[in-house]
């Protein structure tokens, strides 16, 4: 409150003061201490990443024997610089592979937790029913289950079912080793969040918006499909990049559910198995990681801005 | 949020459905839409799974089969809701309305149920039982947790990254944010990126990337390549082992977190900035504050509760932290071990799953009161709200 009559007070007055004490003001478009400590930060949290860049470029034995800051010394002589440890990672590591097999379990282990987050986040937030609260409480509170608590289990279920006595609880459907099986396990770590920061998105959707939408007999399917959806866009964005960077950088789940043969291993495997297996082949690691850096990397800068937009939309409003 | 008139009229026509005026009397068309109503699912799941297995078989193109499985996850979710809701319209009239929402909410809660309410149950039957499920032991495998040596010290290290990741991440996101915040829209963006750009790298990639920081080798067994021990050398000194030094390794490994999780912090902090109203900050800067005092006094109070997400966020990220650890390399030699990583260590690599079951349940039970905190930190807001 009082910070909104200082607010008005102070208008009239900023502009005179503004001309009055410009250099007081100067420090709002930065300052050198705030230019150079950005600079110095920037800088800090690059060079480990451009280490591995520069190296990437770099023939074998010259990443063996000499650090990687070394050919700022002579950065023009084209002897120092190469493309083959990229060529290698490629082929004989059978990175190709990898990198369909992230993608076939990337795109629908993002998509399916989304899709069913925002049906049952329209339904916790718009839609009336018996135990509404009960179950909203219940889904954000398994926020807290550990990842690796749930892998046996799952893992249980999916090679053998499970039954008491006769009766089949969950039936032995052979899932161990398939993409289905990857699935449905990012999907069911992904949810609780989904539904939560979801629910805090299309819970704060004007109601007059949909309540018009009713009166003209738009049923349930139809408002969340052509109204909701639409309008949630950046909440549903921010969530997708969040799912997307997490599922295609994870290492456990995939290994637990898919397995680390070549024809199923997924690219961050395929990556720490080059690390297993190689050693100390620094150069064709290098490559790799930049390799399984890519498509996040294109990922986030195309759809960053609505990173920031969507998630803190329901945070920053209280 | 609205008067109590309008709430009223909001409950009448959440009630006030549109009912379509056909069918629905006759015995035969209440059969045939019964029938439909069992029909649509039986041939859903039965397309959907003649496709899982088409992606079982090893003989054809992997392209093709990455596109098919593509196709089939992506579609075959939208294809499910679709059914079942076409499902609920041939339902009688007057049972629709009502079914509709668990259609809705149903997939959601079959999930969770399956995948991570029977695990935790699961897992705290095992925890009682011996290494290989067969006996109960009581309570001995949780007297090992909490007397075992490696356990000690995983307990240790991860109260450790517990304190320091939330605390260096968010203060060096804060204090970032708010400084980015004065530069021109441009410099902003691009310095912002450049702080979340580990955010996109996994943690096996992470793994090579600090190898070059860290990375040691002794006399005799190649060059030092690692930028620390670089830097040591040019000074004239001797290369240090760096990641064998207990415990100080600890802190090289919550560096690399921090490093990957700064970038979250920062760009969630720097929205919460953004929505301060101007005119405050301009009023105190008028009145003579200096840019310390509009920090402390008006921009960190402004955005408390969305400090309290992201550090409740990173405390339960730093509880379950396993990766790192893990691929760095050898943490019970190094003395680095987690709990996280020590409850993998038991079940999949000692094969014992009573201990690795019992550590899963303690973490379990060690987040709770993260999460009872934050939600009372949310009704609290919620009440201002």
């Amino acid at each position: 409150m009082s910070a909104v009559a200082a607010d008005d007070l102070a208008r009239p007055a900023a502009t005179a003061a503004s001309q009055r004490h410009a250099a007081s003001y100067e420090p709002r478009r930065g300052g050198w201490f705030v230019r150079i400590t950005i600079l110095v930060v920037v800088i800090l949290w690059l060079i480990p990443t451009l280490g591995v860049l520069i190296s990437s470029f770099r023939p074998a034995d010259l990443v063996e024997t000499t650090g990687w800051w070394t050919v700022f010394a002579h950065p023009f002589r084209s002897a120092s610089w190469t493309l083959h440890n990229y060529r290698t990672a490629l082929s004989a590591g059978g990175f190709g592979n990898a990198f369909l097999n992230s993608l076939a379990v990337t795109i629908p282990s993002t998509v399916i937790p989304i899709t069913i987050a925002s049906f049952a986040a329209y339904a916790f937030a718009w839609m009336s029913f018996r135990g509404r609260h009960v179950m909203f409480v219940l889904v954000v509170g398994l926020l807290v289950v550990p990842l690796q608590m749930a892998l046996i289990p799952i893992l249980r279920l999916y090679t053998g079912g499970a039954a008491i006595g006769r009766l089949v609880l969950f039936p032995d459907l052979d899932l161990g080793g398939t993409f289905l099986a990857v699935w449905l396990a990012h999907t069911a770590f992904g949810l609780p969040l989904a539904v939560y920061l979801l629910r805090n998105y299309i819970g704060l959707l004007p109601s007059s918006v949909i309540e018009s939408a009713k009166i003209d007999g738009a049923d349930h399917f139809t408002i969340f499909w052509r109204l909701v959806v639409p309008l949630s866009v950046p909440a549903i964005a921010a969530f997708a990049i969040f799912q997307f960077l997490w599922v295609w950088n994870d290492l456990l789940v995939a290994y637990v559910f898919l397995g680390g043969t070549p024809q199923n291993r997924v690219l961050t495997i395929a990556l720490q198995q080059l690390v297993g297996a190689r050693g100390e082949n620094w150069e064709v690691l290098t490559a790799a990681a930049f390799i399984s850096m890519a498509l996040p990397l294109v990922v986030f800068f195309s759809l960053q801005r609505y990173f920031v937009r969507g998630l803190t939309a329901g945070s920053v409003k209280g | 949020m609205g008067s109590p008139t309008t709430r009223k009229a909001t409950a009448q026509t959440g009630v006030i459905e549109p009912e379509p005026a056909r069918g629905g009397s006759r015995p035969w068309v209440y059969l045939l839409r019964i029938a439909g109503a069992i029909a649509i699912p039986v041939v859903a799941v039965v397309l959907l799974w003649a496709t899982f297995n088409y992606l079982r078989r090893t003989d054809v193109n992997r392209a093709l089969i990455v596109v098919v499985a593509v196709v089939v996850g992506v579609g075959g979710i939208f294809f499910l809701y679709w059914a079942m809701n076409r499902v609920v319209g041939f339902l009688p009239a007057r049972y629709r309305e009502g079914v509709r929402p668990y259609v809705f909410v149903g997939p959601c809660l079959v999930i969770l149920a399956v995948f991570l309410i029977y695990p935790v149950i699961n897992t705290i039957l095992i925890s009682f039982k011996d290494s290989t499920s067969t006996g109960f032991v009581g309570l001995d495998n949780y007297k090992f947790v909490f007397t075992d040596h490696d356990m000690l010290i995983a307990i240790r290290n991860t109260l450790g990254w517990i304190v320091l990741v939330p605390l260096l991440a968010l203060s060096v996101g804060l204090v970032f944010a708010t400084m980015a915040d004065r530069l021109n829209r441009r410099g902003e963006t691009l310095a912002k990126s450049m702080i979340f750009l580990p955010m996109a790298i996994s943690f096996a990639g992470a793994a090579v990337v600090w190898d070059f920081v860290y990375s040691f080798r002794p006399q005799g067994f190649g060059s030092n390549i690692g930028l620390l021990n670089g830097i040591v050398m040019g000074l004239g000194r001797n290369p240090v082992p760096w990641l064998d030094q207990k415990p100080w390794n600890n802190l090289l490994l919550i560096v690399i977190m921090v490093w990957m999780q700064t970038g979250f912090a920062m760009v969630v902090l720097s929205a919460a900035i953004k929505a301060i109203p101007e005119g405050i900050i301009e009023a105190a800067r008028i009145d003579g504050a200096s840019e310390l005092q509009v920090f402390r006094r008006i921009t960190v109070p402004s955005i408390l509760p969305t400090i309290v997400v992201v550090a409740t966020y990173m405390v339960i990220n730093a509880m379950k932290v396993f990766d790192i650890v893990f691929v760095m390399g050898n943490p019970e030699g190094r003395g680095t071990q987690v709990i996280a990583e020590r409850m993998i260590a038991w079940f999949f690599i000692r094969g014992n799953n009573g201990r690795g079951a019992a550590i899963a349940v303690v973490l379990f039970l060690a987040i709770i009161p993260v999460m009872i905190w934050n939600i009372r930190q949310f009704r609290r807001q919620e009440a201002i709200r």
